[in-house]
């Protein structure tokens, strides 16, 4: 697992690789806070849950990553650990499944610096690969 | 791509020919200097022009300003017209920050004699406008309020005593665009939005106070109420947190209704749909009302602006009004009737990083303006000039009625916060008689004016090409940043 950052003109790009899909987002959630640079506080630990559907992985993956967004800008909370489930009535036994549905329990806390919001997350040249390290995408941020 | 596979039809016009890849539905057209085109053919700029070209019901070019960059989907700088109501719209060739745009005020104030007062200005516009990641805006309003704001735009300025007449007349739209349904814009981004209203943001977004520096346009320039040495205000934000989600939740909306409509697309993050659909109606209606919202945004800047401006001159001096002299935007969607192919024809225009640039005689121009084409706003790089134009007979027929919107960006921000220290950055700025209020020294280093291309020649180029013409070159004097 990891995530390297690409170079972008204006916006901030970053390659993300696990080697299952959920472990794919929990990385990218991990690689939008490295980007940001997120510091959350000692206070209390807080637990939110969220669920989608979708056609496709990268459409959850969208989905996840904006939620996300959404809580750091309206709560100031930063997520760091991930219980994630993918549901699908028809998983095409790779390692991409289509037509699927994601439940993501998310713990976090209040954060107490961050260097630069992520404004939105976006779909541009978006396509979750299969490679030899498990699966793989590359993200382009709105900043 | 190589700039030996354009076509070059002038010193500042270029073409991808429409043969170049066989899903473009018209050519691209390139306003740009050779220079200018060598700083980003190594980037994503001209492959997304070409992606941008296959979007369904296009006319004439799709069209590139000298300030293009990459950007995600459709290139910054980029500009687009489809037929309108069968042609399609695109949420993400619009962009995140719906109505993201420059308003500039100016005053009678004379630089040489506020100069001593400029660190007070600079500290009480930081202190009366909201600026930083997430901050909430000069008033927090209910969701029904929010409504009005949506629906009505700078019309519920002026009801609210943030506004006054001549400033809905100098600004697009007056401030005010038909058609706008807030019900068509989500919960969640009416929640985003209510805090907001009136705050200025983080990344590129600014206030600058300029002097005018040097006019090249006498009657343009008077007629804006701009004389050489006197004091401008440029305030540079958008939609905030609620255009951001309007354009999320219609990129992910969207993702169905290509399906549905057949449309295949090279890049997901152009996805649309015909205007006429039901899906083009709603965001045409969200789209609006976000744009409304960034109308109301500025004009609360503005107002705070003037109250810094008060505080700080009103005890010395009666000049120092701030007028308005124009608000445009840079980032929109607008049904406008252009001439195509010799016929008059309605389109929507995407604009993303290019700004609305009409010529003399324009309909929607205020009275004053008739005469010397729509001013149009080009801020520079943090510490470089910004420019003043006018739009042009020929930007109508050639650009439909659009010229470019800054510097354009030229290195990443990894790259620039590598390269340049915000402390030193703004150190040499002050020496240079620059006032600098800046939340984050990170966020600083990342606008440093050798991120960003040379405004002047930005400027020099959609001038030689003919689709505005020079009135007037600011020079900062104090920059406000989230």
């Amino acid at each position: 697992m990891g995530f390297e950052e690409i170079s972008h003109t204006a916006d901030w790009s970053v390659r993300v690789w696990a080697w299952d899909l959920p472990s794919l987002f929990a990385e990218c959630a991990r690689a939008m806070n490295a980007l940001a640079g997120t510091v959350t506080g000692k206070g209390p630990r807080l637990k939110r849950t969220f669920e989608t559907e979708a056609a496709d992985a990268e459409s959850l993956l969208v989905g996840f990553l904006s939620e996300l967004v959404y809580y750091q800008e309206q709560e100031n909370l930063a997520f760091d650990v991930f219980e994630l489930e993918v549901k699908s009535a028809a998983l095409t036994g790779a390692a991409v499944p289509k037509g699927q549905k994601l439940k993501v329990e998310m713990g976090g806390a209040q954060i107490t610096s961050i260097d630069k919001a992520i404004k939105a997350v976006t779909y541009h040249n978006l396509k979750i690969e299969e490679t030899s390290r498990g699966v793989e995408v590359v993200i382009v941020f709105d900043v | 791509m190589k700039i030996e596979n354009l076509v070059q039809i002038s010193e500042t016009e270029w073409e991808i020919p429409m043969d170049t890849r066989p899903d473009m539905r018209v050519p691209v057209r390139l306003f740009a200097t050779r220079e200018l085109l060598e700083q980003v053919i190594d980037d994503k700029s001209l492959e997304q022009a070409v992606n941008a070209t296959t979007l369904p019901g296009l006319v004439g070019h799709v069209i590139v300003m000298p300030d293009m960059h990459q950007g995600y989907g459709f290139p910054i700088g980029g500009v687009a017209a489809t037929e309108y109501p069968h042609g399609v719209i695109s949420p993400g060739a619009i962009g995140y920050d719906i109505n993201c745009g420059v308003r500039l005020l100016a005053t009678s104030l004379d630089f040489e004699s506020a100069r001593g007062e400029m660190g007070t200005l600079a500290t009480l516009l930081n202190k009366y406008c909201p600026s930083g990641v997430g901050k909430a805006g000069i008033i927090k309003v209910d969701l029904k309020e929010l409504d009005h704001i949506l629906r009505d735009g700078s019309r519920w300025a002026l009801k609210n005593g943030y506004a006054s007449e001549a400033d809905l007349a100098r600004t697009e739209e007056s401030g005010s665009v038909e058609g706008a349904d807030p019900a068509r814009v989500s919960e969640r981004a009416r929640t985003r939005g209510r805090e907001q209203v009136g705050s200025l943001g983080a990344g590129n977004h600014f206030i600058e106070v300029d002097v005018v520096d040097q006019i090249f346009n006498e009657e343009a320039a008077s007629t804006m109420g701009l004389y050489q040495g006197c004091l401008t205000v440029q305030i540079h934000c958008g939609s905030r947190g609620l255009g951001h989600q309007v354009c999320t939740d219609y990129v992910q909306q969207f993702q169905n209704a290509v399906r549905k409509y057949g449309i295949d697309l090279p890049d997901r993050e152009l996805v649309c749909a015909p205007m006429d659909s039901p899906e083009g109606q709603a965001y045409l209606g969200a789209m609006r009302a976000a744009a409304n919202f960034a109308f109301v945004n500025r004009q609360l800047l503005a107002h705070s602006a003037r109250r810094a401006f008060e505080e700080t001159f009103a005890p010395r001096t009666r000049n120092w009004h701030l007028h308005q002299v124009y608000d445009i935007a840079h980032n929109m969607g607008k049904i406008e009737t252009h001439e195509i192919d010799g016929k008059q024809m309605k389109v929507c225009v995407h604009r993303k990083g290019a700004t609305r640039a009409f010529g003399p005689g324009s309909p929607g121009l205020p009275p004053e303006y008739q005469k010397i084409g729509q001013p149009v706003i080009i801020p520079g790089s943090m510490g470089t000039a910004s420019w003043v134009l006018v739009g042009t007979q020929e930007s109508m027929t050639r650009s439909f009625g659009s010229s470019c919107h800054g510097a354009g960006r030229l290195m990443s921000r990894s790259k620039a916060k590598k390269e340049v220290r915000g402390d030193e950055l703004r150190k040499e700025l002050e020496k240079r008689g620059i006032e600098i209020r800046a939340g984050s020294m990170p966020g600083l280093a990342e606008e440093a004016p050798s991120a960003y291309k040379d405004v002047d020649m930005v400027v020099e180029t959609v001038s030689k090409a003919g689709i505005a013409k020079k009135v007037a070159r600011l020079r900062p004097v104090a920059v406000i940043k989230g």
